[in-house]
């Protein structure tokens, strides 16, 4: 598939007057709102984009907070009640000999959502200071970011089958703990900003603009 | 042939970069990428059409057994507790955590019903090369945009760690319906491996007009 640009130099659809959709990849006259094909709406460029970015990056840093303070877990068995939080729950796993579970809980939990955080920040000040430098390397880490975010849910769902599985009655219950909807909402919330951030902004800061 | 009197719909825009690039006839099992970011634009596989349609059909019938037998059985001390996927979702069905019970109801089974039913929707009539149904592309597009909300393949993970966590403590029991679950994971990804949006979408256009 070659370049529409003429010689060896690329240009986008904004510089030829045209306005792609990011659903189908329809080009359309500049102008256009809605896509003819899949009706999809059209935006050459995000303009909101790095706002949005940051109102859900910040509300996703903030329910991460009480995720980690309240516990995940709440067991009660015959002889003892005990909550566990999410460092609480790996430690455990830790200490049973599952090294191997509980790094996957550890890199999960722990490991992608604040990877993920300091991940988005860097992509978003690096865009509003029209940094030229490691487009591909920063293209490459918005790609792992969308791809790699869901994967936090993890916990989540071990808790749900957990307090669904062991419910039995005076011998063992568990129960999930509010910091279970809080990780939730912090997993949907980074997965949300990570989806209003416009990639075509890294790539612009080197084009020229009309 | 210069830009400006090249029909539109031999342009292709990179979703990703904004690049423009021409389109082209690939050769078959060919992939072409973006010459800017390098993401892939479009792969060409002969008869994905179908094979994409015959996999969300079995992904389909496989989810509603996933959902009707028992998952997981768990015996102590006499007592025993037989769960189904259904049973994990309503474990948050208390209080505070009712939202999330609906948001796992939605992660694991409804959002990869509703991609899957979408699928079936817009490519059946394509396979048998007919003219595709009211809505078809609203279906389409509906089932890539939760993509990345549908989250099986994330939940048969959790279980995992949940059996080992819960393995020191009672004996657990894998039903029928867990296998089941895996199946729709394996499939799940076998399948979106095979979607070119690119491609789905042109077929869509030349079987309208």
């Amino acid at each position: 598939m070659g370049s529409a640009g003429q010689g060896h130099s690329l240009i986008t659809a904004r510089d030829a007057g045209l306005v792609a959709c990011q659903q189908c990849g329809q080009v359309h006259v500049l102008r256009a709102k809605v896509c003819k094909r899949c009706e999809g709406r059209l935006q050459s460029r995000d303009e909101d984009s790095l706002q949005k970015v940051w109102a859900w990056l910040i509300a996703g840093m903030i329910a991460y907070i009480p995720a980690n303070l309240y516990p995940m877990l709440l067991t009660s068995t015959l002889t003892e009640r005990s909550e566990s939080t999410i460092i609480g729950g790996v430690v455990e796993l830790f200490e049973y000999g599952s090294w191997g579970v509980a790094s996957i809980v550890f890199i999960a939990s722990v490991m992608i959502p604040v990877g993920k955080f300091i991940a988005i920040m860097y992509l978003a000040v690096s865009v509003q200071r029209k940094s030229k430098a490691n487009r591909h390397e920063r293209h490459r880490a918005y790609e792992v970011v969308e791809f790699i975010g869901r994967w936090s849910m993890i916990d989540v769902f071990v808790v749900a089958i957990l307090s669904a599985l062991v419910q039995l009655d005076t011998i063992a219950t568990i129960n999930p703990g509010i910091a279970a909807v809080s990780f939730a909402l912090s997993v949907i919330f980074t997965m949300l900003s990570a989806q209003a951030f416009d990639s075509r902004l890294i790539w612009d800061a080197d084009r020229t603009q009309q | 042939m210069t830009l400006h009197t090249m029909p539109l719909d031999d342009l292709v825009a990179c979703p990703q970069c904004d690049t423009l690039h021409m389109a082209s006839a690939l050769p078959s099992n060919a992939r072409a990428h973006c010459q800017q970011c390098g993401i892939v634009l479009m792969t060409s596989q002969p008869a994905a059409m179908a094979r994409i349609l015959s996999l969300a059909l079995t992904a389909f019938i496989m989810m509603i057994a996933a959902v009707s037998f028992p998952f997981l059985t768990l015996d102590a001390g006499g007592l025993r507790n037989a769960t189904s996927v259904i049973d994990a979702v309503l474990a948050f069905n208390e209080g505070y955590a009712f939202p999330l019970a609906v948001a796992v109801a939605f992660f694991i089974v409804v959002i990869p019903l509703i991609r899957l039913t979408a699928l079936i929707y817009a490519l059946g009539p394509l396979v048998r090369e007919q003219k595709p149904r009211q809505g078809a592309r609203k279906a389409f597009a509906l089932a890539e945009r939760l993509r990345p909300w549908s989250m099986a393949e994330i939940f048969i993970v959790g279980v995992t760690v949940a059996l080992i966590k819960v393995a020191g403590l009672a004996a657990v029991t894998i039903g029928p319906a867990f296998w089941a679950f895996a199946g729709v994971v394996v499939i799940t990804v076998l399948k979106d491996q095979l979607i070119c949006r690119y491609s789905i979408w042109e077929a869509l256009d030349k079987a309208t007009a």
